[in-house]
């Protein structure tokens, strides 16, 4: 284990990622940004997860990240249906098109 | 005495028969129906005065309980009905006149369309009268007392196609229920003092728990005061009355001048223990009839309207009776109730007669010359004017007047004897000046003749009844305490004399004024001081004007200025400020994926936030 990477490092990196993916989703209006920037936040949570695991020798880290893995697998299923869907209704992929439910 | 419930409920059968017929009977089944209960019910009252006669006239009272009507706590009240000597004088007067007037009416209302309406309503008012007369608790009374308001309100009211009707019916259901309002507040006073509502359990009590004049007696004889110039129209609640002629005159004759009117009269008899362990309250009762006397003779004096004349006159009346009560002569005010019932119903009936054959013209100096084509009329009139003026020795009203006049005086009331006194001649003056106009002079009206037997009958009977009425003996004698007069023996002749005196120079002086070409009497009432007094006596000395500024104007700037209720805006500023929250929470709700997403970010900074920190 000599010569790892300070978990820190690890946790920062894993806190930029997630804060850029955050940005990314506040931001942008293309939906399948929106949905990039998601898997960059989950992503940056698996990071978190597997160096945490590692840090204390534990297998939980290593068994969260394949859940996330499964979940954002879903998540990306399922988004991409509704890209799907949000393009043939309003023709666009920009988010602010799908406000109906305003007020 | 099993037949005494069958007085109060023939009359309420027989409403409840022609109010559920809904005018398609004939008239003539109507007529049978209305005016048979009420004789029916006379008959009873005759039958049951025969035959228990010696033990009234002891001081007896029949009381028959019909059963349970509640109890609460100590207050009970039961149909009781009880039949005494006042209660049956009354009862002979409601049912005996009350069957006159009903047969009369049968002939007077023929045509109308609300024929069967107008006897349900009537047969309403004998059973809720006879109700009030026999009541032996005071809840009862108060029942057959708002039960011949609502009569009366009906009755006046009865021609409701004229709006003006109903304005005359609702003032006077408002005017009286101020009176009913105190009677309710003075039932509850005599209850909590003296533990009972029962009217002679109460009178038992009453000297045992009060002693005289304490304030608790003096409030309750107030209260029950209150009631009763309520519904007998004495001042301050008498403008009803004259509006209440809006209505067919036989109601007129048998509510608001025969019966319904001398309810507080019966009332402050009936209660009469009390008033007398209330020293003030008796003498305001002689204050307001000696003052009502006044006035209302003043006004009927300038009076055009033949009806409204006669309605002054019965406030006049009633006035005397007021104050042979006020002065503690309480069987001669029963006595005047009952000869005024008499010739007060006569000239009433008459009147119909006469606006009938005019053609409903009610204005006298539209009239005259009436004595050849209305020679039963005339005749009911100069009978019941001269009971009413009390011209001495041949009249009933004459009896009575005296009595109460020689009560006053014995009384040593010298200022209400001179108000008596004076009230006579006013009585005389007003009761031959309509005479003389309507009667004499040349003819201006081509007046129908009327005839039938439901319109001769009621009239000689009540015109033989008008003059030899007088000799009837009321037991009323074991019952009643002896007024202040009747120690002084011999009695003197002197009151009699001038009470006489003055109501044959009160005929006379309206003769000379009246009659003729009424030359100075018109320049009189054309000077000015003259004009003025004038118009202020036909609006009953300015009652109605007064009442006017100082309550009912108010009373409209206020309902208008709450056109939009003030308590209603205080309360409906709750949703109007949880509404306007709502407008503003609406605005958080765009419809953007992204500011969702920022909301939930900075939720969950905050929370981790206030996790990390605490």
């Amino acid at each position: 284990m000599g010569g790892s990477v300070p978990l820190d490092h690890v946790l920062i990196l894993a806190g930029l990622l997630f804060s850029l993916g955050l940005f990314g989703v506040l931001v942008r209006r293309n939906i399948l940004f929106v949905l990039m920037s998601i898997e960059a936040m989950m992503n940056s949570a698996g990071l978190a997860f597997v160096a945490s695991g590692s840090r204390w020798a534990e297998a939980d880290g290593q068994v969260m990240f394949v859940f996330v893995l499964s979940l954002a697998g879903a998540e990306a299923s399922v988004g991409l249906a509704l890209v799907l869907q949000i393009y043939k209704r309003f023709a666009t992929l920009d988010t602010d098109a799908a406000s109906a439910m305003r007020g | 005495m099993s037949l005494l419930p069958l007085v109060v409920l023939l009359p309420l059968l027989g409403f409840i028969v022609l109010a559920f017929a809904r005018g398609r009977l004939p008239e003539r089944v109507a007529a049978t129906i209305g005016v048979g209960s009420v004789g029916l019910s006379a008959g009873l009252i005759v039958l049951l005065g025969i035959s228990n006669f010696d033990g009234i006239a002891a001081g007896g009272a029949f009381t028959q309980s019909l059963g349970v009507w509640f109890r609460v706590g100590t207050l009970e009240a039961d149909f009781s009905l009880t039949l005494d000597g006042l209660s049956l004088t009354l009862m002979a007067v409601v049912t005996g006149i009350g069957f006159l007037i009903h047969l009369f009416a049968a002939w007077y209302m023929r045509g109308d369309d609300g024929y069967t309406r107008f006897f349900a309503y009537m047969n309403l008012f004998v059973a809720s009268m006879s109700c009030l007369v026999l009541a032996g608790n005071l809840p009862l009374l108060y029942v057959g007392w708002e039960g011949v308001g609502l009569a009366s309100y009906l009755l006046i009211g009865f021609w409701y196609r004229d709006p003006a009707n109903c304005d005359a019916a609702r003032k006077a259901f408002v005017v009286t229920r101020i009176g009913d309002t105190a009677l309710a507040i003075g039932l509850f006073v005599l209850f909590r003092d003296l533990g009972t509502l029962d009217i002679a359990q109460a009178m038992t009590n009453a000297p045992l728990v009060w002693t005289s004049a304490s304030p608790a007696a003096t409030l309750a004889a107030f209260l029950v005061l209150g009631g009763a110039v309520g519904k007998s129209a004495q001042l301050p609640l008498q403008t009803w009355l004259a509006d209440a002629m809006a209505g067919p005159t036989p109601v007129s004759a048998l509510i608001h001048a025969a019966t319904m009117v001398t309810a507080g009269v019966y009332l402050i008899a009936r209660t009469h223990v009390l008033f007398d362990l209330a020293p003030l309250a008796r003498d305001a009762v002689a204050v307001v009839g000696a003052a009502t006397l006044l006035i209302a003779g003043f006004s009927a004096l300038a009076q055009n309207d033949i009806k409204r004349i006669l309605a002054y006159s019965t406030m006049s009346q009633i006035g005397y009776m007021f104050l042979a009560l006020g002065v503690g002569a309480w069987s001669a005010a029963i006595f005047h109730l009952v000869t005024h019932a008499f010739f007060k119903a006569l000239l009433f009936l008459a009147a119909g007669a006469v606006i009938l054959a005019c053609h409903h013209e009610q204005n006298i100096y539209a009239m005259g010359g009436l004595r050849r084509r209305l020679p039963l009329a005339f005749a009911s009139f100069v009978v019941g004017g001269s009971a009413l003026a009390a011209l001495p020795l041949i009249t009933a009203g004459f009896y009575s007047k005296d009595e109460i006049l020689w009560q006053v005086y014995a009384g040593g009331h010298g200022a209400m004897f001179a108000a008596g006194i004076f009230g006579a001649m006013l009585t005389a003056l007003y009761t031959f000046r309509l005479i003389v106009v309507v009667f004499f002079g040349p003819a201006k009206i081509d007046a129908h003749q009327s005839r039938g037997f439901a319109y001769a009958l009621p009239l000689y009977v009540l015109m033989a009844l008008s003059l030899v009425g007088g000799a009837l003996h009321l037991p009323l004698a074991a019952l009643l305490p002896a007024g202040p007069g009747a120690h002084e023996d011999p009695r003197s002749v002197g009151v009699a004399v001038v009470s006489g005196a003055i109501s044959i120079g009160g005929a006379v002086l309206a003769v000379m004024l009246f009659g003729g070409d009424r030359r100075w009497l018109g320049a009189l009432s054309r000077s000015p001081l003259g004009s003025v007094v004038g118009r202020f006596w036909r609006e009953g000395c300015g009652f109605d004007d007064l009442y006017q500024r100082i309550f009912v104007a108010p009373f409209a700037t206020l309902a208008r200025r709450n056109r939009n209720d003030v308590i209603d805006a205080l309360v409906l500023s709750v949703p109007r400020l949880l509404t306007a929250l709502h407008q503003q929470a609406i605005r958080s709700q765009t419809g953007q994926v992204r500011w969702y997403a920022t909301s939930i970010a900075v939720g969950a900074v905050l929370i981790i936030a206030v996790a990390a920190l605490s």
